[in-house]
């Protein structure tokens, strides 16, 4: 009988160890998936962001005062389009 | 020496000692019981919540706002998060040189943070809406009092170009104009909140329960095309300038799904930096003002003549001596055109040839085809503030008034529903629904208006009105065939006709198969000009050139290359 209970005693006092280390071993990966969605959150504000810039640099007038200032272009004469039929191909 | 052969043993003790213990000892356990009896039942609500209250948080999360896109993914509006930094007083205590650094790092006057500093509230926002590294930069300093707060900001990348499309939203995220208005619920994200457990140094170890998941708002996608925007709103400027206008407006719509391609309004503003905005400016003219469309009108009344069979485009109509009384009441032509045909009353404009047309037409017939091209009626695209104009039912109305009508006075009309109504003529007869929300597939035929044979006609005759002996030369576009009509109406003033103006065009292109109409208006120029085909016809050219070069539409007219220097490298990239 003594035995038995030395040995479900052993048993219980493993099981309590394995649920402490279990529960600690949750929480370090908990943690980590809160650090995980923190940059996740802080990416999507950086692509935002990125975003953002990215449309002020392509703004239209922009890109008309540089191409015409800076790069010295113009809309073409309706003379200097040709435009090529599909199947005019040669 | 055992204990039981202790002497001392031997010595009696009072019997009273051992039960005065005893009973020390009952009082004591008695006093435990009933304080656990009164934490465990009478306080215990009150000690459970302080124990959660150590270890367990109420996270807020944030929802973002929906972007507003164009017809190509371009953004239009988007949220982005910002920090607004604000100071608890009663625990604000800068030295001067701290003051000075933050007043640096923000970006603003030391006398006017001081100033915000010394205020006997407990609370101020020292700054709102600053830029997250900046943001950074203050909570480095780690100045005591002094706290952040998470907000959003809304971003619009294309300013003043499409501003009275997209609108704008409140410092409360909440749409106030436009698009962000109309589609606020859409737009707008519901914020959920999480409850969760801390460890001492405050971080999250575990996650109790999602209290409310939050909902980030959804995009909306516009029947706007920015590039065309762009070209709308650079060529409404123009012309606002050089006329000295008052004011102007454009729509552009496509002709094979409704859908409004662009639509821009001067005076605008700029909805990054909306100081000193006058309600002049946030007027969005284009749905929200009419006008007296003028000659702009008269197509419609040759339509419904045709279409009755009562006259085709080469019936003569005789408009001499160029006037034409009905009961006291005089309507007369700029130029006296003698005799006209139905195609050319349109060509020239003449205001007596479409009365005498008009007199052929009853009145209830008039209204008819008037309410079913959508005048009177607003077109209802949810946008705030949609007005749908002044059609006054056909039983009070005179035949002076019948007759001014015919060309496009005592009735108004918004440019929205102005452009609307030319569908009929650029389509085959039919008035589809406009869309100011891009669409995934071209809608189903619209409400029939005039026979598919009339709308060709009539489409004939307006392309006569900018070729050479028409009313508006100058909106020809080379390389394209177009068709449009000019409109010049004397403004209304408290009942009376003024010596002020809007100037107004209406056309679509290619004639051949059409794709786009563009309608120009420009209220009050004052440059000298004032007629529509010398106004806002160079509107349209312009607008429309650029426009189906943006399209990719091929031209459906011969011309003549004028560098063929090209063709070889055209054919070798080919």
């Amino acid at each position: 009988m003594a035995r038995i209970n030395a040995l479900l005693l052993l048993i219980v006092l493993a099981c309590a160890v394995g649920v402490v280390a279990a529960q600690h071993n949750w929480r370090k990966l908990y943690m980590e998936l809160e650090r995980e969605q923190e940059r996740m959150r802080q990416l999507e504000v950086e692509w935002g962001q990125l975003q953002l810039e990215a449309s002020t640099w392509s703004a239209r007038g922009r890109i008309e005062k540089v191409a015409r200032e800076r790069l010295g272009m113009k809309p073409p004469e309706p003379g200097q389009i040709l435009v090529v039929e599909p199947g005019a191909r040669n | 020496m055992k204990f039981a052969h202790s002497p001392l043993l031997s010595q009696l003790v009072p019997g009273w000692r051992g039960r005065f213990v005893l009973l020390l000892l009952l009082a004591g356990f008695a006093a435990l019981i009933a304080r656990s009896a009164f934490l465990q039942t009478i306080n215990h609500d009150y000690l459970q919540q302080e124990g959660e209250s150590r270890y367990s948080r109420v996270v807020e999360l944030s929802a973002t706002r929906g972007r507003i896109v164009d017809r190509h993914g371009e953004i239009l509006a988007i949220s982005t998060p910002v920090k607004s930094v604000f100071a608890m007083l009663r625990g604000v205590s800068l030295t001067p040189a701290q003051t000075r650094e933050l007043a640096r790092v923000l970006g603003m006057d030391v006398r006017e943070l001081t100033q915000k500093l010394s205020a006997e509230r407990g609370f101020v926002f020292v700054k709102r809406q600053i830029p997250p590294d900046v943001a950074d930069r203050v909570a480095a300093m780690n100045l005591p009092g002094i706290h952040q707060q998470a907000e959003y900001r809304r971003y619009y990348p294309v300013g003043d170009v499409a501003s009275h499309v997209v609108g704008f939203t409140g410092t409360e995220d909440i749409g106030q104009e436009g698009m962000e208005l109309a589609f606020d619920r859409q737009l707008a994200g519901k914020p959920g909140s999480r409850r969760v457990i801390q460890d001492r140094l405050g971080r999250i170890v575990e996650d109790v329960e999602s209290i409310r998941a939050p909902v980030d708002g959804r995009d909306v996608v516009l029947s706007i095309d920015n590039r065309l925007q762009y070209l709308a709103h650079a060529a409404l400027k123009q012309a606002i300038a050089e006329h000295r206008a008052k004011a102007g407006g454009v729509v552009v719509l496509d002709v094979q799904t409704g859908e409004i391609l662009a639509l821009a309004n001067l005076p605008g503003y700029n909805p990054n930096s909306r100081v000193k905005l006058a309600g002049a400016q946030l007027r969005n003219r284009a749905f929200t003002d009419t006008f007296e469309p003028g000659s702009t009108l008269k197509p419609f009344t040759i339509a419904m003549a045709l279409d009755k069979g009562r006259f085709r485009s080469e019936t003569v109509v005789d408009t001499r001596p160029g006037r034409l009384t009905i009961g006291n009441a005089t309507i007369s032509d700029a130029h006296p055109h003698g005799l006209l045909t139905v195609a050319q009353v349109i060509q020239k404009s003449s205001n007596v040839g479409a009365a005498k047309i008009a007199a052929t037409l009853a009145a209830q017939e008039m209204w008819q085809t008037f309410d079913a091209v959508g005048f009177g009626t607003a077109p209802r695209l949810g946008f705030p503030g949609e007005v749908g104009g002044r059609l006054r039912p056909y039983r009070t109305w005179k035949p002076i008034e019948q007759a001014t009508m015919s060309y496009g006075h005592g009735i108004s009309v918004s440019l929205i529903q102005l452009a609307r109504a030319y569908l009929v003529f650029a389509r085959d007869g039919d008035l589809p629904q406009l869309s100011l929300a891009r669409l995934d597939a071209a809608p189903d035929e619209g409400r029939r208006v005039f026979s598919e044979r009339t709308a060709r006609e009539v489409r004939a005759m307006l392309e006569m009105a900018v070729l050479p002996g028409g009313t508006a030369p100058k909106a020809q576009i080379p390389g394209y065939r177009v068709a449009g009509k000019t409109g010049t109406s004397h403004k209304l003033e408290g009942g009376v006709y003024a010596d002020r103006y809007v100037s107004s065009f209406v056309g679509f292109a290619p004639v051949s198969a059409p794709r786009l109409i563009v309608a120009v208006m420009i209220d009050e120029p004052s440059a000298g000009q004032h007629y529509g085909g010398a106004v806002a016809a160079p509107v349209f050219a312009q607008l429309m050139a650029g426009a189906l070069r943006a399209q990719g539409i091929a031209p459906d007219a011969p011309l003549k290359p004028v560098q063929v220097a090209g063709l070889q490298e055209v054919r070798e990239g080919d």
